[in-house]
């Protein structure tokens, strides 16, 4: 057997990793809502589709059309379970969009929705997303208008992917993007956060929750419009799906060149949701919320949207939980507990459970 | 008692840090060995909290940093092979190999899977007897009792299409070879807690006395490792360098005599290669001759597999304490976190990732390629 | 290295090779191997690192342990310094003021 390896380091012999983002291929991080997505999009998508209204990287877009501003969004739904403790493919297939809507400010009004099924899925299984769906749609007050079937031989795919996408109204007067985050808006967020990714958490790693822990999807449109009543003036709202706060929060630094200042202590992450992340040694921070909005609103009227938010079901837990700031721009920075800082940095791809 | 939150009391931080700050009267270098409490240290900042006498050297003992190129090499070549479920723990998926990593396996159609325990990897060798399953069996003497029990179960079970990649390193011979390194530095250690737990502190006190330097066994929560720098500091201020134990609620001087025998049964002592640093005597564990067909290496031939380490990397430095990240030629310029050379970059709470991110934060203006400052600014 | 968290033991599967129970980690529950903590009894608190029971924890010692920090809060209180007191335990001279070079509060 190997004895004592001869020392490996040799200045003469020098080779480099190869960096990530020269990788031929796809990887899951692609996907994960972190650097790896954002790049993606800026090297690969936006100079081949280049145009100004992509070029702005909201979660839908706004435009102009016969003198009515439109909101439209589309969002692909690749979930494994397909159902977990709180909702399934069809609630997040309506409420993902709807939500992407509403981050513009709009009322959505029509979805479309795409089906991709693999061959030998029962159809039980299809018609029970089908129908999650159509509540969820009556719920958001939005109308399936319509949609596509595809088939897939078995193998080529996970069950059931649905892509849905949506339209609906800005209403005059309103301009929500990250663009317009300012030094002094107060940052708030509508409730706890953390429990989608743990519910769909649970079931994969078989985790069992002593108390109930499901996904808090659930259409914001109604939330917004509760906002907007108050001040039509509320510069940013972002639904931090994938990757979580710490990357709806980076995604908004980076894009209006402000710093973010959060208070740990103010952050409202349920226990259930502190302690599964305690032992997989996840961030709450970066963890899959489905049903949850951070807002940037000028100082002036944060206390009134708060009170607002606060009176409506989908913004009882609302906590105002930091500030954008001049300093350190594009940056989002934690006050900790204990008096300290720390960076919250944009996720590379998705997390990962760790031992270390 | 929950053994977390009463840990966490701000206002007991408080106390231990104007303690720390009344008993300092010189600056001091300590070492926290353990990647968990470097990852503790960041996660709640206590490094700026600190007074300034006070600086803490991120220490080696993180499994993923440490694991050798050549070992992630063997890894990659196993994983990709027709037939093969390779398992490993989350954090090495992203570690570089030579040209790329367990994620680009995957994507190239590899079966790579995350899991939680090595008994997870078991159970998958179980329901797939048509599959060889192997688990990436990276850690310290924490880890070790739990990747010797899958072993003990696999052959106990009679399962002959599992096997682990082993790459086993100890923490004494470790902290052996930073204070024989010549430009040495560090004047104290934090050692880890949870290594302790499994392994006692027997191995400590002639270390301790061999190079004049207090060794703290020193836990994961901000309480913890105030205990355990103020524990350190007060040593070094009053001269001695004792062995003393800051986590008495899950160290015994006897560790868990259960899985040291566990251990000891399936693993033998051996050289080890560690990712920056090179080779450590004795610093590893390797399967006995007796577990030998449960080895991956073997099973699968790539025991010719020998890697060079890009010689621009300075990371057995830094994980040394011997320069600081912003030394290094390569930092910030042809090694980033999206790109990095060596794993201090790689991991979140690596050194260098670590002063990368609050380089950026505090000198916004220069950007990768720029210049870079002497000495990171305090923290606001 | 070695992400550990505490736990209580809930459940105890005594048929189970090896020894199996559940963790309640503040509501979150998940099963681990006790083979390594044999004697452990529901309702005692243990350290989980992927998957395997490491060891018991000690609840006197954990209180020793806060209760010492709380002695040294009340001690800062009484004599705005501990150090004195510290170095008085160790048995050494004081320490005067002129040769700290550290920060005094």
């Amino acid at each position: 057997m190997s004895e004592l390896a001869e020392p490996t380091v040799d200045p003469a012999d020098w080779t480099c990793p190869a960096p990530l983002r020269d990788q031929p291929v796809v990887v899951m991080g692609h996907g994960g809502g972190g650097a790896l997505s954002a790049e993606l999009i800026e090297q690969v998508f936006a100079p081949a589709y280049g145009n100004a209204t992509l070029a702005a990287l909201t979660d839908s877009a706004v435009l102009d059309l016969g003198g009515a501003r439109l909101a439209f969004s589309t969002d692909s739904y690749v979930v494994r379970p397909l159902f977990f403790p709180g909702g399934g493919l069809g609630d997040l297939a309506v409420n993902g969009t709807v939500n992407d809507l509403a981050m513009s400010g709009a009322r959505p009004a029509y979805l479309s929705a795409a089906f991709v099924l693999e061959e030998g899925v029962e159809l039980a299984v299809v018609e029970k997303v089908a129908r999650a769906m159509g509540a969820a749609a009556e719920a958001a007050g939005v109308v399936v208008a319509t949609g596509d079937t595809k088939v897939v031989e078995s193998g080529h795919g996970d069950g059931v992917y649905v892509t849905t996408s949506g339209v609906g109204l800005v209403p005059a007067g309103v301009d929500i993007r990250p663009q317009r985050a300012r030094p002094g808006d107060v940052v708030i967020v509508s409730g706890p956060i953390g429990l989608h990714g743990v519910a769909v958490m649970s079931v994969r790693e078989g985790l069992e929750f002593g108390v109930e822990i499901a996904s808090d999807t659930a259409p914001l449109a109604d939330l917004v419009a509760a906002m907007l009543a108050v001040t039509p003036d509320i510069h940013v709202l972002r639904d931090p799906t994938r990757g979580g706060l710490g990357a709806s929060l980076n995604e908004i630094a980076r894009a209006s060149g402000t710093g973010v200042r959060l208070s740990e202590r103010s952050i409202p992450v349920p226990d259930a949701v502190a302690n599964a992340c305690g032992f997989l040694g996840l961030d709450p921070l970066y963890v899959a919320n489905e049903g949850r909005l951070v807002a940037f609103v000028p100082p002036s009227a944060a206390e009134e949207v708060l009170a607002a938010m606060r009176a409506h079901p989908q913004g009882s837990g609302a906590a105002v939980i930091g500030e954008c700031v001049a300093e350190h721009p594009g940056m989002v920075v934690v006050a900790t507990g204990l008096g300290g800082t720390r960076v919250v940095d944009l996720p590379l791809g998705e997390q990962l459970p760790r031992i270390c | 008692m929950k053994y977390i939150d009463e840990f966490n009391d701000p206002d007991l931080a408080r106390v231990l840090l104007d303690e720390i700050r009344a008993v300092t009267t010189r600056p001091w270098a300590l070492m926290e060995v353990c990647g968990g409490q470097t990852h503790s240290i960041i996660r709640h900042g206590i490094d700026q909290l600190l007074p300034e006498e006070i600086e803490l050297i991120h220490g080696p003992g993180c499994p993923v940093c440490v694991t050798p190129l050549d070992v992630i090499d063997k890894a990659l070549e196993i994983a990709a092979r027709p037939g093969v479920i390779f398992c490993s723990f989350g954090d090495m998926l992203r570690v570089p190999g030579t040209d790329r990593d367990l994620f680009r396996v995957k994507g190239e159609g590899g079966d790579v899977r995350v899991v939680y325990s090595p008994l997870d990897a078991l159970e998958l060798a179980r329901r797939n007897p048509d599959r060889e399953v192997v688990f990436f069996a990276i850690g310290f003497e924490t880890t070790a009792p739990a990747n010797a029990m899958a072993v003990h179960q696999a052959r106990r079970l009679g399962l002959t299409n599992f096997s682990l990649l082993v790459s086993h390193v100890r923490v004494p011979p470790a902290i052996e070879a930073i204070m024989t390194a010549p430009a040495c530095r560090v004047q104290g250690f934090l050692a880890a807690g949870h290594v302790c737990s499994v392994m006692g502190t027997a191995e400590y006190p002639e270390l301790a006395e061999r190079f004049g330097v207090p060794i703290v066994a020193t836990g994961f929560e901000p309480l913890d490792i105030l205990e355990g720098i103020r524990r350190a500091v007060r040593q070094l201020e009053l001269g001695e360098h004792r062995v003393e134990n800051a986590y008495p609620r899950a160290v015994r001087e006897e560790g868990n005599p259960a899985a040291v025998r566990m251990i000891e049964e399936v693993f033998e002592v051996t050289d080890r290669n560690w990712r920056g640093i090179g080779p450590i005597p004795r610093s590893g564990w390797r399967l006995t001759e007796a577990f030998r067909d449960y080895d991956a290496e073997h099973r699968f031939d790539v025991t010719g597999i020998r890697t060079e380490e890009p010689a621009e990397c300075r990371s057995g430095e830094v994980l040394q304490g011997l320069i600081k990240p912003t030394e290094c030629p390569a930092f910030g310029t042809t090694c980033t976190p999206r790109t990095p050379l060596g794993a201090t970059m790689v991991s979140s709470e690596g050194a260098c990732a670590a002063y990368y991110l609050y380089r950026r934060m505090n000198a916004p203006a220069v950007q990768a390629g720029g210049a870079v400052p002497e000495e990171m600014n305090p923290v606001v | 290295m070695c992400l550990a968290v505490p736990g209580k033991v809930v459940a105890i599967d005594s048929t189970a090779d090896p020894l199996t129970g559940m963790i309640d980690f503040g509501g979150v529950q998940k099963q681990a191997c006790l083979d390594y903590v044999r004697d452990v009894k529901v309702g005692e608190y243990v350290i989980v690192h992927v998957g395997f029971a490491l060891q018991r924890l000690d609840e006197e010692s954990a209180l020793a342990s806060l209760k010492l920090f709380e002695e040294l809060g009340l001690l800062e209180e009484e004599f705005g310094d501990a150090w004195e007191q510290a170095a008085r335990d160790a048995g050494v001279a004081a320490v005067t003021e002129e040769t700290r070079g550290g920060e005094v509060r």
